[in-house]
């Protein structure tokens, strides 16, 4: 065989994955450029002029993104608690125990992911405007919950069902009550799975655009929100800076996904 | 499902149906009622009276953005399974371990940057001045006079492939992986080329995966509102967009309803194929 052909279809399997990381890094390079660029004029390939000027008014003290980073991880923070407060005792129930029509149940939590939010999220914020709820924190994170819960739901209901039933029952049997025995076997057992479904509705609040769009306006600013308004504004710097804020949890995410996501949950995904 | 040990049940079902209730009551609260008001609302006229005028009124304006919808929607979907599936397939029968590892590595970035942020990413990928202009421009492949804006409906489905096609892949890859290898080893000892095996001995075997996962995707990309909102805002857009408009600019919840229930009635069409699957896997014991 000539060289050539043996060459052959490494060169192209090269340019083929040379062209898909084109695809995939070149948009995020781009990005970066433009949070680093200080004078960016048509039509010259690359800024002119790199600095940190942007950097300086991002995160000034009294800066906006500051507010509305801040702003974002509360609400996360309290979307995770809202929401796995109501999903453990529900993924208790689907994964451990006898439930009346527990296929009808589970296929309710999977609703908010099949039918499209912008007729919820618009008629919620119309609801919320005339109780008072539109604007405010409390307002965002019951709409974030209600759409974290489904990942909760099935999540925490994963965990529950994988735990071995023999151990409870070994600590039922020298005394333990139904509580202590679910505080102490149960809970730490389905710890992991219920650590991914936290990580999981925290993301999902931090990277929430519409919902909080609509029933956010007009005091509150989310770090998406803000990075919208940049953007939409023309000003490319800002919105990048805090562009690439929102990307470090969501690409560490991306990178640890499999240790918290083994094979046995990523397949129950969408069942 | 585990053995459940019968002391845990002891309670009995009302426990278990006192525990899945609240969660069941947020979902219906805070889901299920907006939905349904959006229904109602779309169809009640200032009076409350029964109507459709909202619907001819939201046809009228925008039927050109519905069919700009399902056409952006559609081809992006498609996009995306053929992507999903050349890369699951490659990382399912590829026979060079090294691209096999980078392949892997590599596709997944974008699985969880947000919407809005793919948005912005490819708002200024795409520019006329964009990065992509002048990389096609020095590889000769564009001439400068001829560099355009590719913020159209173009934008739109790069946007939305980029961000939604690593999502397909993984559940596709995931159960490409969890598939008896010896059906595969055997028509590739058969000199089956592999295009081939994975036409007809894999993809079939993963079609339910797939259809969820596009299904999502589908229905996922309906509701999005940033992404047209920030790459082509003007007509003809997306749907999402002209609801967002009719109630910022004219308070117009009626015809902002009827716009809803009509991208509804699109994702129904998806969601049937979902919920059909989702039932068989629930009722043979998921």
């Amino acid at each position: 065989m000539t060289l050539a052909s043996r060459l052959g279809p490494n060169l192209v399997r090269a340019l083929v994955l040379a062209l898909l990381a084109f695809i995939i890094f070149g948009p995020l390079l781009n990005l970066v450029l433009w949070a680093f660029a200080e004078r960016w004029y048509f039509p010259s390939k690359l800024p002119s002029q790199y600095g940190f000027t942007f950097w300086q008014r991002v995160f000034a003290p009294r800066g906006n993104a500051i507010a509305s980073l801040g702003t974002s991880i509360w609400i996360a923070i309290l979307t995770v608690a809202f929401s796995l407060a109501v999903a453990i005792p529900a993924g208790y129930a689907l994964g451990r125990l006898k439930l009346p029509w527990r296929g009808a149940i589970l296929l309710a939590f999977l609703l908010p992911q099949a039918v499209p939010n912008l007729p919820v999220y618009v008629n919620i914020a119309q609801v919320f405007y005339q109780i008072g709820l539109a604007g405010t924190i409390t307002g965002v994170v019951l709409v974030h919950a209600s759409h974290g819960l489904v990942l909760a739901v099935w999540i925490a209901s994963a965990a529950f069902a994988s735990i071995d039933g023999s151990l409870e029952e070994a600590a039922r049997n020298i005394g333990a009550s139904a509580w202590t025995c679910f505080r102490t076997i149960t809970l730490p057992l389905a710890a992991p799975g219920l650590m991914a479904s936290a990580i999981f509705v925290f993301l999902e609040s931090l990277d929430e655009f519409t919902g909080t769009y609509f029933v956010g306006v007009p005091d509150i600013t989310t770090l998406p929100l803000l990075m919208f308004n940049a953007s939409m504004g023309g000003n490319y710097q800002i919105a990048s800076i805090t562009a690439l804020l929102l990307l470090v949890p969501s690409i560490g995410f991306m990178l640890v996904v499999e240790r918290f996501l083994k094979a046995d949950v990523l397949a129950m995904v969408g069942r | 499902m585990a053995t459940s040990s019968n002391a845990t049940i002891g309670n009995g079902r009302l426990a278990a149906v006192a525990l899945v209730a609240p969660a069941l009551l947020v979902v219906a609260v805070f889901f299920v009622v907006p939905l349904v008001l959006s229904a109602v609302g779309a169809f009640r006229d200032a009076g409350g009276t029964f109507t459709l005028a909202h619907f001819d009124k939201a046809l009228d304006l925008y039927s050109r953005d519905l069919i700009f919808t399902v056409a952006i929607v559609v081809l992006s979907t498609v996009l995306i399974a053929v992507v999903a599936v050349a890369i699951a397939g490659y990382l399912t029968l590829g026979e060079n371990p090294k691209a096999v590892a980078v392949l892997r590595w590599l596709y997944r970035w974008p699985l969880f940057i947000p919407f809005v942020v793919a948005g912005q990413v490819m708002r200024t990928f795409l520019a006329k001045n964009g990065m992509l202009n002048h990389v096609l421009i020095a590889s000769g492949l564009l001439e400068p006079l001829q560099a355009d804006s590719w913020l159209d409906w173009r934008g739109i489905v790069v946007a939305f492939v980029w961000k939604q096609a690593p999502f397909v892949t993984l559940l596709l890859a995931g159960a490409m992986a969890s598939l008896e290898r010896q059906h595969i080893e055997a028509a590739r000892n058969l000199g089956a080329p592999r295009l081939r095996v994975l036409i007809d001995i894999v993809l079939p075997q993963v079609r339910g995966t797939l259809l969820v996962g596009l299904v999502l995707s589908f229905v996922t990309m309906l509701s999005v509102l940033s992404v047209p909102l920030m790459i082509n805002p003007n007509s003809p857009t997306m749907m999402t967009v002209d609801v967002a408009y009719r109630i910022n600019t004219h308070a117009d919840y009626a015809v902002a309803n009827a716009l809803c229930l009509l991208s509804l009635l699109l994702a129904a069409v998806g969601a049937a194929f979902y919920l059909r699957h989702a039932v068989k896997r629930v009722e043979s014991g998921g």
